[in-house]
């Protein structure tokens, strides 16, 4: 059996790979590329050394963004991850009608980024001009809230369905043990719960990381940065270095500024994969 | 392992040679046009005019519009494809920076050669035709005359800043016993905000040019922003909304006032004329254009805001046989019967009977546009009046633009003198700045 499989598994897998080849590797590396280049389209670049690098990392728009966005993850990994945890540990206690529950906070991950945006400004807007603040697009505060509350609203249902599956998968014999030795149902929680779906939380925390890291389209959709650039997270702020100024040579430092956001959200992802994986504990 | 890598290498090779067959019969067949176009406006027009095209010579015409306000972003996907666009648009001198590369020198060609005049031709700095300007277009401040006579006044009143002041002002004060207001909502949404940081600022830098002799800058003094602050004034406070709500307020939010009779004045432009007289809303006799008077130059004497950022570039990165069929249905299209009464012509002009596009062409063979706009644009310059041209084509980048546009909401939430600096700066200092970042 093994050795059919040692023998096939080239069959199946090279297509996939060529693909991911195809679709990833190359683009990826024609990217890094780029990023040394002076160009308009993919096709005409020039290269021109390092210059795009030093002046990506002296734009200090591209560093504002950077504090923004560390901001915006920090307060948003939290918020989703708490209540996404906290929702699971209620929809996980026998209750009736615990898979309506489960199907309607899941919903909200089924609509897509730019739409959510168009939605939430909307309805913040409604509810600024009756408070008789200013709108969010004079409105730094409401701006970074709205996009807090707009991917709690989005991610919680998807972080919540992964928890109940950790959940579900804690041993019976477990719970059974502690309670026996007379643990209170709070102890249980931290000794036993969340030790055993520590996998649950690598992934959830991975996920909610790196999604706020790159936020985009909901950035766009919800505030566009406004006002003035305060609200702009990195992915934003990379779009507008291309897009925002004519000349050729801007276009090399958007792809700069990519690259090392792509170095950033690699870093900080794998730090955190760490982070937590050394929590984890063997059943 | 090796067995592995040499099938891996081998997938590859497959992949590749198929990519390569397929590319090389696609650029082989009949040569062909693909028509990225800037005006969601006319896109069904330019999708009608192009079957027709196809139908007459054979000659296969794609055309693709991008979205309102997305135009660059389409066009750099688009033209890094390997069927990239073989007819483009720029927006003037500043645009053309990004695509001068990729400009089919146009010096000779037969579409060329229609041209009225040199002016509306866009050349490079080593003289270079690179693209022609197809459309002149006007705008001003949209007066719906019905509600304008409810009011007690007839567009003839308003020939100074000082009468439209004094109109507007009237009409909000009486805002209750007449029903509705001066000017719709000058809205700061994305989709709206170019009327006043492109082209109400378009004012400003024009009496300036003026002022100084010269036909750009590198660095704007500033010297009207009084007068624009003034006449910002007036839209945002004599409105239909309060200006605190501006920054949420659309396109269609003001379009849909004009239209429902909410606001007897509407800033925008020629291009608008098919939106307001179609469903019946509105008929020819209902609608004026007033000049945006500006409390500047020579009043008496101002004509509407007439010029063009719509030139069209042929890629020079095209096979041959693609670029000269690009030419044959540019010359078409400006030449032809069928080609000028749909670019022309209002009111059932396209072939299948629906309304032409209504544009003003400066080509010899243009016909007379059924667009109510631009005729009074026509009747003002033979009355002697002078049209005040485009100059935010020579505005530095698109990031000065909402610069001066996040100023601009954040004053009218706020009227006070120091959020007023603040336009000036991002106008003045923004300028500069983003200036030496364009050319630096």
């Amino acid at each position: 059996m093994e050795k059919a499989l040692k023998k096939w598994f080239p069959i199946f897998v090279a297509p996939t790979l060529a693909a991911f080849c195809v679709g990833f590797i190359w683009p990826f590396i024609h990217g890094l590329y780029l990023s040394f280049c002076q160009f308009t389209t993919v096709d005409n670049a020039k290269f021109i050394g390092i210059s795009n690098y030093t002046k990506a990392l002296t734009d200090t728009s591209f560093l504002d963004s950077f504090w923004f966005t560390v901001a915006f993850v920090i307060v948003a990994t939290l918020i989703i991850n708490v209540t996404a945890f906290a929702i699971a540990l209620a929809l996980t206690k026998e209750l009736k009608g615990t898979n309506i529950f489960r199907t309607v906070f899941f919903m909200p991950n089924l609509i897509g980024g730019i739409v959510l945006g168009y939605i939430w400004q909307t309805l913040f807007n409604a509810l600024l001009m009756k408070m008789g603040e200013p709108l969010l697009a004079l409105n730094t505060q409401a701006g970074y809230w709205g996009l807090i509350i707009l991917l709690s609203w989005q991610q919680i249902g998807y972080m919540m369905i992964i928890y109940v599956a950790g959940l579900q998968n804690v041993p019976p014999d477990l719970m059974e043990a502690a309670s026996i030795d007379g643990a209170t149902s709070w102890q249980t929680l931290w000794k036993v719960k969340l030790p055993m779906v520590m996998p649950s939380i690598t992934i959830c925390l991975f996920l909610t990381i790196t999604n706020a890291f790159k936020l985009f389209d909901q950035n766009l959709s919800l505030t566009a940065g406004d006002p003035a650039h305060s609200t702009e997270m990195m992915a934003l702020n990379i779009y507008y270095t291309f897009y925002a100024r004519a000349g050729a040579a801007w276009k090399g430092i958007g792809q700069a500024k990519a690259v090392v956001f792509f170095i950033l959200v690699i870093i900080i992802g794998l730090t955190q994969l760490r982070a937590t994986r050394s929590k984890e504990v063997q059943q | 392992m090796k067995r592995f890598i040499a099938l891996m290498m081998s997938m590859v090779m497959c992949a590749g040679l198929a990519a390569c067959g397929g590319s090389d019969t696609s650029s082989e067949d009949t040569a062909s046009v693909y028509y990225l176009n800037f005006k969601p406006e006319q896109d069904a027009q330019w999708q009608e005019l192009a079957a027709v095209y196809t139908e007459e010579t054979g000659v296969p015409v794609t055309v693709v519009t991008a979205a309102s306000g997305d135009y660059e972003t389409t066009l750099m996907a688009e033209m890094g494809k390997s069927a990239a666009p073989t007819l483009f648009q720029v927006n003037g001198p500043v645009g053309l920076k990004n695509w001068a590369d990729y400009c089919y020198d146009l010096t000779g060609t037969d579409v060329l050669g229609q041209l009225t005049s040199d002016a509306f031709a866009l050349k490079t700095e080593d003289g270079a035709v690179a693209g022609i300007g197809y459309v002149i277009e006007s705008y001003g401040i949209i007066a719906n005359k019905a509600l304008l006579a409810k009011a007690g006044y007839a567009v003839e009143d308003i020939a100074s800043f000082a009468d439209l002041k004094a109109v507007a002002e009237d009409i909000t004060a009486r805002q209750a016993e007449l029903g509705f207001a001066a000017f719709s909502s000058a809205g700061m949404d994305g989709s709206s905000d170019w009327r006043f940081k492109t082209h109400l600022a378009n004012l400003p830098i024009y009496f300036e040019y003026q002022a100084d002799g010269i036909s750009s800058t590198d660095a704007i003094k500033g010297s009207y922003l009084d007068n624009y602050r003034a006449m910002w004034d007036l839209y945002i406070n004599n409105s239909t909304c309060s200006p605190a709500e501006l920054s949420a307020k659309t396109g269609d939010d003001s379009r849909n006032e004009f239209l429902a009779g909410e606001a007897v004045f509407f800033q925008n432009g020629s291009w608008e004329y098919a939106n307001l007289v179609g469903d019946d809303s509105f008929t020819d006799e209902d609608l004026a254009m007033i000049p945006i008077y500006f409390g500047a130059g020579d009043e008496a004497n101002q004509g509407l805001c007439t010029g063009t950022e719509n030139y069209w570039c042929v890629n020079s990165t095209a096979s041959e046989a693609d670029i000269q069929a690009t030419l044959d249905f540019m010359n078409w299209c400006v030449t032809s019967e069928v080609g000028t009464t749909a670019m022309c012509g209002g009111e059932g002009a396209m072939p299948s009977g629906e309304n032409g596009m209504g544009f003003v062409i400066p080509f010899q063979a243009a016909k007379e546009s059924a667009n109510v706009f631009v005729k009074q644009d026509a009747a003002n310059t033979a009355a002697g009046k002078l049209p005040v041209s485009w100059n935010f084509t020579t505005m530095p980048s698109e990031e000065w633009k909402n610069g001066v546009g996040s100023a601009l909401t954040a004053y009218a939430a706020d009227q006070t003198d120091e959020n007023w600096a603040a336009v000036v700066s991002a106008f003045v200092d923004g300028w500069a700045t983003e200036y030496q970042l364009a050319n630096g």
